[in-house]
């Protein structure tokens, strides 16, 4: 394959890529490396250092849309990603030492995971609102949220918990080259009692430095290919762009089944790859 | 609302940054297809022959003298450095807010992420 189709190929893919997980509101990120190691036989550790530096793209990208709504929390992501950068880093660290078939397994069951909650996940949970508990106070974790017009007010608990997960989260961005947003959102929304809105939109504050801290010893490594990363950033940026200006019109609901279940045959075909050993 | 203008701020400047590094990213992108656009990999083993796409200051370098590659991993470098300048300023708005916790948290961060791109061997 000559330079020219491999990058058109490349950025179309992610392109789309960014697109769909701008509409579902699932990353790009997911697919990228199961398309580029699958499809077009990418070593897998560079399609994981092109992967982070798409999802720094998108992360910081959107962080100014989702401060104007008014939802995230600077604090509760600040503390937390103490948590998610070591982790990010250990994860990196662990990769180097990894052989590829157990990457592109780990990989598979993450996708199992997405793929579920793409096609049976709902949103809009109703949110129990609780009183911060005393390290949450200590730690000034609580704040307020737009909701019904005025400032709702909520509370946080459970703070080691989620750090602990949050831990783990980070590791698995490392390791895999992706947001893991579900991982936080779950640490944030189910063990830290944070609101649904305030968890989903900290959470994409919080990736795009997670992911940087990975992409730093990637780097150091040479796991990160300008004539991969390239097509991949740019595409995805173009793709997540449009995403989001045709959100309001877009049948959200059947693309994330379409979604689900391109991303369930990503998961068979990685861990089967994975298993007899050809990635 | 001193902690919304702050994220707005913030978030504006994480965007310039972005757009910046993708202009970058892009210049090179064309540059090296003009001049490699026919060349074959084998991007199933290829390995990154140039140990100076490694290192910040081999990056530099390379892309002060036009190579291709280098211009596209230094525009990678400043898309890296988006969330890096964002903990840093962050670290800045908490120590004008007086938030003396804070300032510590941020600073912490700030040193997991300078650690893992400085060295990160």
């Amino acid at each position: 394959m000559t330079a020219i189709t491999f990058t058109l190929l490349v950025g179309s893919i992610s392109a789309l890529a960014g697109f769909l997980g701008a509409l579902t509101g699932l990353g790009g990120g997911v697919v990228i490396v199961p398309v580029l190691t699958l499809a077009l036989g990418v070593d897998i550790k560079y399609a994981i250092g092109a992967s982070l530096v798409s999802v720094i793209a998108t992360s910081s990208g959107a962080a100014a849309a989702y401060v104007k709504e008014g939802y995230s929390n600077i604090r509760i992501g600040m503390l937390l990603e103490i948590a998610t950068t070591i982790g990010a880093v250990i994860g990196a660290y662990l990769a180097g030492f990894t052989s590829t078939h157990i990457i592109a397994i780990i990989f598979g069951l993450v996708l199992v995971q997405s793929a579920y909650q793409s096609l049976f996940s709902s949103n809009g949970i109703a949110d129990n609102l609780v009183n911060s508990d005393k390290l949450a106070r200590w730690l000034r974790l609580g704040s307020d949220f737009p909701l019904r017009g005025t400032r709702q007010e909520y509370g946080v608990q459970n703070v080691p918990t989620g750090f602990g997960l949050m831990f783990g989260a980070g590791a698995l961005s490392g390791l895999l080259g992706i947001g893991s947003g579900a991982v936080k959102v779950i640490a944030m929304d189910r063990a830290m009692k944070i609101p649904f809105k305030v968890s989903t939109t900290t959470s994409n504050f919080m990736i795009g430095v997670t992911a940087a801290a990975s992409a730093g010893v990637y780097l150091s490594r040479g796991y990160i290919d300008p004539r991969v990363a390239m097509p991949v950033m740019l595409g995805v940026l173009a793709g997540a762009f449009l995403g989001t200006k045709v959100l309001v019109h877009a049948p959200v609901r059947l693309l994330r089944i379409v979604f689900g279940l391109v991303i369930a045959v990503l998961a068979i075909e990685m861990i089967i790859n994975g298993i007899t050993g050809r990635v | 609302m001193d902690d919304v203008r702050l994220e707005t701020f913030i978030g504006n400047l994480l965007r310039a940054g972005v757009l910046l590094a993708a202009f970058v990213v892009l210049s090179g992108g064309i540059l090296y297809l003009l001049q490699h656009h026919a060349a074959t990999l084998s991007y199933g083993h290829f390995t990154l022959e140039s140990t100076a796409l490694r290192s910040l200051a081999g990056i530099v370098h390379l892309a002060l003298h036009g190579n291709s590659l280098g211009i596209m991993q230094f525009g990678l470098v400043l898309l890296i450095a988006t969330p890096v300048a964002r903990v840093a300023l962050a670290v800045a708005g908490f120590y004008l807010e007086h938030d003396r916790l804070y300032v510590v948290i941020s600073l912490i961060v700030l040193a997991v992420l300078l650690y893992s791109l400085i060295d990160g061997h």
